[in-house]
């Protein structure tokens, strides 16, 4: 039981991971793939917060009385790398927006078979 | 105060450039001003080659925040080497873009494609001389959302899924990188590249480090879209606007090779991925089936820049197959191929551009009859595809050559005669598009076009002569390439000293190990 508890915030970013990764593979719909993505990057985010984290430390602000602090550098990392997810899901939306206003659909297999038909 | 920021000027010029454009408005202008940064661009990273030539290292602190703390910019003579290419081929590109995108991008829209394609520059300069891992990845995720976003601006709507499967792909491989980096980071406390390499072998054996190079290997492996991942590639190069695919198709993969030479020769040091980890084995392996699935898929298409994009696939396998051999021949080899893939396929995207400027289609029926039509574009596209074939007098038979070479010094017959099987099938391929052309009389009602002005020939042709060029007086690229490799292979001999001190084993000399 330790296994699972001592570790849990990795199995929160594992299953995160896995949840995310299966919506952008198995799903038809656009604006899915594009949900599924975001999770999948917050499962990095979280990887990144919680690794910064030191048994015992406080928030990283100088203060009396405090000598341990938390490793600051994995967030403001991620600031940057959370950053970067919200320009990449900006981004797929509006080719989604494009997209159906090209085929009328959001929905893969139906702008495959349109396209066939061309 | 120039000359002290020389190394920064890559990143900062594009990027300062870009928005600067859009206040621009003018599409002439902006071209005007676009290639004028670009050309200076070009100018800093000869000027930066010559430096490390004869210097050696250049390292750069960011903001005065000096390394390991602070974002460490480093040039040699690797990166020196693959920025030179980037930039010129850049600016090539954007001379030709004026008159090529007029039919494939909307009007409205010019000026973005030049800010996106600034934007595009400025992250792949930025992957190639950062020093720092994770700002490696920010630099990659630059260049990618601008790539997607220059995919997506032609008419063709099929650009539209192209480039929202592009970014799926993209975005999953830049965050295994992320993942990959986070691990090391989590090991061993530290992001720049040369501290990496130093305390990595501290923890030689730990499952999180070897866990965070699998990552970092399938994350970058989409990115250069080696074979199994390179599903994005072909729909995404063929789509595109043509200025788009030429600049893509000559840069960005190559980026992306070059970080995957970065990662295993610098970082994680050339012994432990290769002989602890048998990457190379694998990496062989996938690079063999690429050269022949992207060629075989190439002989079977129908529209010419798909013919090209699958071919794309195929020459990737050879650069990976060099860097597999784990030999400084075959890194050589990689490296050159990278250098001269780039002058072939910017070529071959251009003239089919031009074609596809005067027909209003690249089918391969388009192409009937074109070599008396359009003598020039027809030429530069058949001493271009001899180029990808190999023939000599081409630089693609240096490439060839050296890949060859490097494949029998360790007694690889097999590789040695799957690299010549897999040129024959680039004859196929090739031969085909030139038999329409030159064989091949026009379809009745096909319309009888002139040839393009010389503003879309002269790019084209400056990068056809350098085919010819570098195929005959190969010193300058041979150079840089051997002196890149074995700087690459000294610092994994560095590494492995480091781990003998360590460890006190005996580790192999590199060299003289085969995969």
């Amino acid at each position: 039981m330790n296994f699972i508890f001592d570790y849990y915030n990795y199995w929160i970013v594992v299953f995160l991971m896995m949840a995310g990764f299966y919506i952008v593979i198995s799903a038809g719909n656009l604006v899915k793939k594009v949900v599924g993505l975001s999770i999948f990057q917050t499962s990095v985010f979280m990887l990144y917060i919680s690794m910064g984290k030191v048994s015992g430390g406080t928030a990283p602000i100088v203060a009396e009385g405090v000598t341990q602090y938390s490793n600051p550098l994995p967030h403001v990392l991620i600031l940057t790398a959370i950053v970067v997810g919200v320009a990449t899901t900006a981004v797929g939306l509006s080719l989604i927006v494009r997209i159906k206003r090209a085929y009328g659909t959001v929905e893969e297999n139906e702008f495959e078979d349109k396209d066939d038909a061309i | 105060m120039l000359e002290q920021n020389l190394a920064a000027l890559p990143i900062i010029l594009p990027l300062i450039a870009a928005p600067i454009i859009i206040i621009l408005g003018r599409s002439s202008l902006a071209w005007a001003f676009a290639t004028f940064v670009s050309g200076l661009a070009c100018l800093v990273a000869w000027e930066l080659l010559a430096s490390v030539l004869s210097n050696g290292v250049l390292s750069y602190a960011v903001g005065g925040w000096s390394a390991p703390w602070g974002i460490e910019l480093r040039i040699d003579a690797a990166n020196a080497f693959v920025l030179l290419v980037v930039a010129s081929v850049s600016t090539l590109v954007l001379i030709y873009s004026k008159q090529s995108i007029e039919k494939e991008i909307d009007p409205s829209r010019h000026t973005l494609f030049y800010t996106a394609h600034l934007l595009c520059l400025a992250g792949l300069s930025g992957i190639l001389i950062t020093g720092d891992a994770f700002n490696l990845f920010v630099f990659l995720e630059i260049s990618s959302l601008a790539t997607y976003t220059l995919v997506s601006l032609a008419s063709d709507r099929r650009c539209l899924t192209a480039a929202f499967r592009y970014l799926v792909m993209g975005t999953i491989g830049a965050t295994f990188i992320l993942i990959g980096v986070g691990m090391l980071y989590m090991k061993t406390g530290t992001l720049n590249m040369l501290d990496l390499a130093q305390r990595i072998h501290l923890y030689d054996s730990s499952r999180t480090i070897n866990t965070g190079l699998a990552f970092i290997m399938v994350g970058v492996s989409i990115k250069l879209a080696l074979f199994p991942l390179h599903m994005w590639l072909p729909p995404a190069y063929t789509h595109a606007p043509s200025a788009v695919s030429a600049f893509l198709a000559s840069t960005a993969t190559k980026v992306a090779v070059y970080v995957m030479i970065r990662f295993i020769f610098t970082i994680f040091g050339a012994d432990h991925v290769f002989n602890e980890m048998s990457m190379g084995a694998i990496l062989m392996v996938l690079a063999v089936v690429a050269v022949f699935k992207g060629s075989y898929m190439a002989a079977v298409q129908s529209n010419v820049k798909s013919v090209l994009a699958h071919s794309s696939v195929a020459q990737i396998g050879y650069m990976i197959l060099g860097v597999s051999l784990f030999s400084a021949a075959g890194l050589m080899a990689g490296l050159i191929h990278i250098f001269n893939h780039a002058l072939m396929k910017g070529a071959l995207f251009m003239a089919v551009g031009a074609v596809f400027y005067r027909m209003g289609s690249v089918d391969i029926k388009a192409f009937r009859g074109l070599g008396k039509q359009m003598p020039f574009t027809m030429a530069a596209f058949t001493i271009a595809g001899l180029s990808i074939i190999g023939v000599p007098l081409t630089v693609g038979f240096v490439s060839k050559w050296y890949l060859v070479v490097a494949a029998l010094e360790q007694n690889h017959w097999i590789i040695a005669a799957l690299v010549l099987a897999g040129s024959l099938l680039a004859v196929v391929y090739i031969g085909r598009i030139l038999e329409a052309a030159y064989f091949n009389e026009p379809e009745e009602g096909q319309k009888t076009v002139k040839e393009v002005s010389w503003l879309m020939l002269a790019p084209m042709w400056i990068l056809v002569l350098a085919n010819i060029y570098f195929g005959v007086d190969t010193s300058l690229t041979t150079d840089a390439a051997q002196r890149a490799s074995e700087m690459l292979f000294q610092n994994s001999q560095e590494i492995n000293a480091l781990m003998e001190s360590l460890h006190g084993t005996e580790v192999s000399v590199a060299q003289e190990v085969s995969p």
